[in-house]
């Protein structure tokens, strides 16, 4: 048998840091960027004796709107487990987590590329502080304990290649994102991948690694691809995957052993007695379900019209608010205006760097009238992408893009008899005597200086493509 | 209650308390006095009093707390080495609600450290005394507390019961002990020992007493989720027995149990049937698993409670310590009581992979028909009637060297902890050697004013 008769099999773990106000169980601020350590804390937080956690509803909800997002069903009672175990991070001993029942039920997420994942359950949980060690003595931050983390876990079968976790990885960012229930900034951790790989070539599944704690899409395929390569050459050796827990080193590009399942920690798992179960009414999830925004696979089906380029589409698709506004303005101006409005979107505002992606500053029916007056041939594309910014730098709703483009003097002539006065005068100039003339006799290369000079006599304002029209029919 | 007024000052109130607290010093009821803060508070209400203000419910009124409760004033120790020289940054909700109707404290009694014992001899500070007779112990684990109210020091004192840590000592000390309804009492600010069984109650010499003090504590607290509704300040037809019949539990007048201990029980039976109440032997069968449940359960909670105690933020941290390792493992070896270390060590065996389902489940699902045959009996009785525990007050020393005849102390009183009952304890008599006994009348959820009710009813035709 060859290398390529093993089936990949991964699974992944997402902690998801949700984006509540206050933490899971205290009314401190959840939101410790750029904040002193251990600014954000209050006494439950480093369990003074005789504190209670009391549940922060507001992360209940991010988690029902989590789980409708990833087509879970959600379960109406659900309780927490105190998981125990030592660290100088975990200030009671033990993380307040769903064990046996957790808030969300099994799901299934649609990938773009046609696959489906599995999810097996999510869970509502408690993270943990965070140790910077120097030497000889380590410090102790505890802003980012008892920030709520919804852990999603993936179900049997499985993904099979390092392209579909990737992939898995980042839709289920954009449904994490759509939802609104992360800032899922990944560098400051908002989102981590725990990603569990094994190989074999009969249907048994082989022995699987654990690679915790990675923060980059580009790192969670990687590590796919290192295990699955370590794992095969381990097995083709006649040797055995150990069962353990790997680390990533996004330097080397390589995975090693951090903890084998011998020395896995007994977490000693009970019931949480200080929080009572969250019993949720029907009601209550059928009005979180109404107010969902539409989800990326939702527009990916709409715009496939538009025959966007798939990566165009998908760049679009990670802003949830780019995806919602060339929804409205496909509402509004058609399949005829709409793709423009999708290069723009990807060809400018994305490739613009810097650019605060929040995109408050053009409405549907600007954007649509914009795109019209380009297909109008009012205005030139790069005259657009120029009121574009305008509208985008500026954030200036009060004008429309007609004022913005006459102010800026960019609407382009196209009133034949106004144009015809200008080229009769290009024509007619001693300097242009040659360039005419070779175009008469068919030597269409030169008509390129007669527009340039058309264009330079009307201040850019005149439509290229027009003035090439009308100096051809002049000349014929 | 004697509470200050125009005729009684506060400060005599107080000075009196202290005094007496001098007078029974050897009694070892307290860890710390909070002497000059307890007269500052008394000079303020006696200025209020005399301005004509209005003064709270329990105005000048002098308390013991146990000392497993936070509050700014002195450091809370809850009686372990583990917490020497803790200040607390916060009040416990019990404690502030106390104090707004103008209690004041003078002292933090005394308690098995973390309040693991039924005797206080596990206090890292020393034992308490029996108030009736010296040389036994005052039972435990609020030992300090009941002590203090016995011996006249104050007229109430709150304490806390885990599993009979109000009702033993109160019965020992021949005074009033209330263990109300699981949730009545906020439990914040009050260390933890195990939470799903943890209420705060109080002492006193009388259920008028015993009703006011918990009128004010009882109450939703929004930092503690498990805390009840306010049901204590509702309607008074409420708390009436409604079906005026008592059962008494068979299963706790046998083998094992004092013949005194059973004789008052039998009085106490025959009083209430003067009271106008049918009185009746009931079995309860599964009630003596109730220990066995409450020494598995119990212990998980603890374990978990107590590994917050790490040196890492607060409280005693080794200096002997070179690693984490050694912070942990050395801070927790020197930190902790041998009672406690025990309770740590079950709980941790009862929580751990591969004995968890035969342990810890297995007692969760024990504990749900122990709570079943209690709503049994309940469709037929307004309370059921037993000692609090099988013997009277017991000699220092006596069953430290075997934790099981300690454990034993609980048999009588765990059941309606697990069960999160209303469990009150009432002087009944005394033995021949002059040692009190007490009853404990258990009803169902939120009847603990009932309860309160029967027992003064008894009270009036002896």
């Amino acid at each position: 048998m060859s290398k390529s008769d093993y089936k990949i099999t991964v699974g992944v773990e997402c902690h998801v840091q949700l984006n509540t106000k206050t933490k899971l169980f205290s009314a401190v601020d959840n939101d410790a960027v750029d904040k002193e350590p251990n600014a954000c804390m209050s006494p439950i937080d480093y369990a003074l004796p005789g504190m209670l956690p009391v549940l922060n509803k507001a992360a209940v909800e991010k988690c029902v709107r989590a789980g409708l997002a990833m087509n879970c069903k959600i379960n109406l009672v659900s309780r927490f487990d105190r998981k125990h175990y030592y660290y100088p991070d975990l200030p009671k001993g033990y993380q307040i987590s769903q064990m046996y029942q957790p808030i969300i039920g099994a799901g299934v997420i649609h990938l773009p590329d046609g696959s489906d994942v599995k999810i097996e359950h999510a869970h509502l949980e408690e993270d943990a502080g965070k140790l910077t060690h120097f030497d000889g003595y380590s410090l102790v931050d505890l802003n980012r304990a008892g920030t709520p983390l919804l852990e999603i876990v993936t179900d049997l079968p499985g993904m099979s290649s390092a392209a579909q976790v990737r992939l898995y990885c980042e839709e289920l960012h954009r449904l994490m994102m759509y939802a609104g229930v992360t800032n899922g900034d990944l560098y400051q951790g908002n989102m981590r991948f725990d990603v569990n790989v094994s190989v074999s070539k009969t249907d048994k599944l082989g022995t699987r690694t654990e690679t915790k704690n990675l923060n980059s899409f580009r790192s969670v395929e990687r590590v796919v691809e290192y295990e699955a390569k370590r794992q095969i050459a381990l097995l083709e050796k006649g040797e055995k995957v150990v069962q353990e827990t790997r680390g990533w080193n996004d330097t080397t590009g390589k995975t090693t052993s951090q903890r084998s399942k011998e020395d896995a920690q007994d977490y000693r798992y009970m019931p949480e007695p200080d929080v009572p179960p969250i019993v949720l009414e029907q009601s209550y999830v059928d009005k979180i379900e109404a107010s969902m925004p539409k989800m990326p696979g939702e527009y990916r089906s709409k715009f496939g019209v538009l025959n966007l380029d798939p990566s165009e589409l998908e760049a679009i698709l990670n802003y949830p608010i780019l995806a919602k506004r060339l929804d409205e303005a496909c509402d509004k101006g058609g399949i005829q205006l709409a793709p423009r409005i999708a290069h723009w979107f990807s060809g400018i505002l994305l490739a613009e760097e810097n650019l605060d992606k929040d995109f408050s500053l053009a409405t549907a029916p600007e954007l649509v009238e914009l795109s019209g007056m380009v297909e109008k041939k009012e205005l030139s594309s790069t005259g657009a992408k120029a009121v574009l910014m305008e509208m985008y730098d500026k954030k200036n709703t009060q004008k429309t893009p007609h004022q913005l483009a006459k102010e800026m003097n960019l609407l382009q002539e196209n009133d034949e008899d106004a144009l015809g006065a200008i080229i009769d005068e290009v024509l007619t100039a001693p300097e242009c005597a040659k360039a005419a003339e070779d175009v008469r006799n068919g030597e269409m290369k030169a008509i390129g200086f007669l527009v340039g000079q058309v264009m330079k006599k009307s201040q850019g304002k005149a439509n290229p493509a027009t003035v090439n029209e009308l100096i051809k029919k002049k000349l014929s | 209650m004697i509470i200050a007024d125009k005729n009684t000052k506060a400060v005599d109130l107080v000075r009196a308390a202290l005094a007496k607290a001098k007078e029974y010093e050897d009694y070892h009821c307290f860890i710390s006095m909070n002497e000059a803060r307890a007269l500052d508070k008394a000079r303020e209400i006696d200025e209020k009093i005399a301005r004509g203000e209005k003064v709270g419910r329990l105005a000048g009124v002098p308390y013991a707390l146990k000392d497993n409760y936070l509050s700014p004033e002195g450091v809370t120790t809850a009686a372990a080495k583990m917490l020497d020289n803790f200040p607390s940054p916060i009040t416990a909700t019990s404690v502030a609600k106390l104090e707004a109707e103008g209690a004041i404290m003078i002292g933090r009694a005394n308690l098995d450290a973390y309040a693991h014992g039924s005797s206080t001899e596990n206090s890292y500070f020393g034992p308490s005394h029996n108030a009736v007779n010296f040389d036994h112990v005052p039972g435990g684990s609020s030992g300090g507390s009941a002590s203090a109210v016995a011996l006249g020091i104050v007229q109430f004192a709150l304490g806390s019961d885990t599993g009979g840590s109000i009702r033993q000592p109160a019965s020992y000390n021949g005074v009033w002990g209330m263990k109300p309804t699981y949730g009545t009492v906020s439990r914040y600010g009050v260390v933890a020992m195990a939470s799903s069984t943890d209420v705060m109650g109080c002492f006193a010499n009388n259920a008028e007493d015993v009703d006011l003090v918990m009128s004010i504590m009882a109450g939703k607290d929004p930092k503690d989720s498990t805390t009840l509704d306010d049901f204590w300040n509702r309607e008074l037809e409420d708390a009436k027995p409604k079906k005026k019949k008592i059962g008494v539990i068979k299963d706790f007048l046998g083998d094992g149990v004092n013949p005194e201990v059973i004789k008052t029980v039998r009085d106490y039976a025959d009083k209430m049937k003067k009271a106008g109440f049918e009185v009746e032997d009931v079995e309860m069968p599964i009630m003596k698993y109730g220990l066995a449940i409450y020494y598995i359960v119990q212990p998980a909670e603890v374990a978990s409670n107590l590994s917050r105690y790490d040196g890492i933020r607060y409280g005693h941290r080794s200096t002997e310590a070179k690693d984490l390792d050694s912070v942990y493992s050395m801070t927790r070896d020197e930190g902790f009581m041998p009672e406690n270390k025990r309770r740590i060590m079950i709980g941790n065996f009862v929580l751990s992979s591969g004995f968890f389902d035969a342990y810890y489940l297995k007692a969760q699902k024990a504990r749900t028909l122990l709570i079943n045959a209690y709503n049994e009996a309940f469709e037929k009785y307004d309370a059921l009637l037993c000692a609090v525990a099988p013997a009277p007050a017991f000699k220092f020393g006596e069953k430290t060297d075997d934790p099981l005849q300690m454990y034993m102390e609980d048999v009588m009183s765990v059941p309606p902890s697990m069960a999160g009952l209303p469990a009150l304890a009432a002087p009944a008599g005394k033995s021949q050697d002059g040692l009190p006994i007490g009853i404990q009348l258990i009803g169902p959820r939120k009847s603990d004013q009932v309860l309160l009710n029967i027992a003064k009813s008894v009270e009036e035709v002896a």
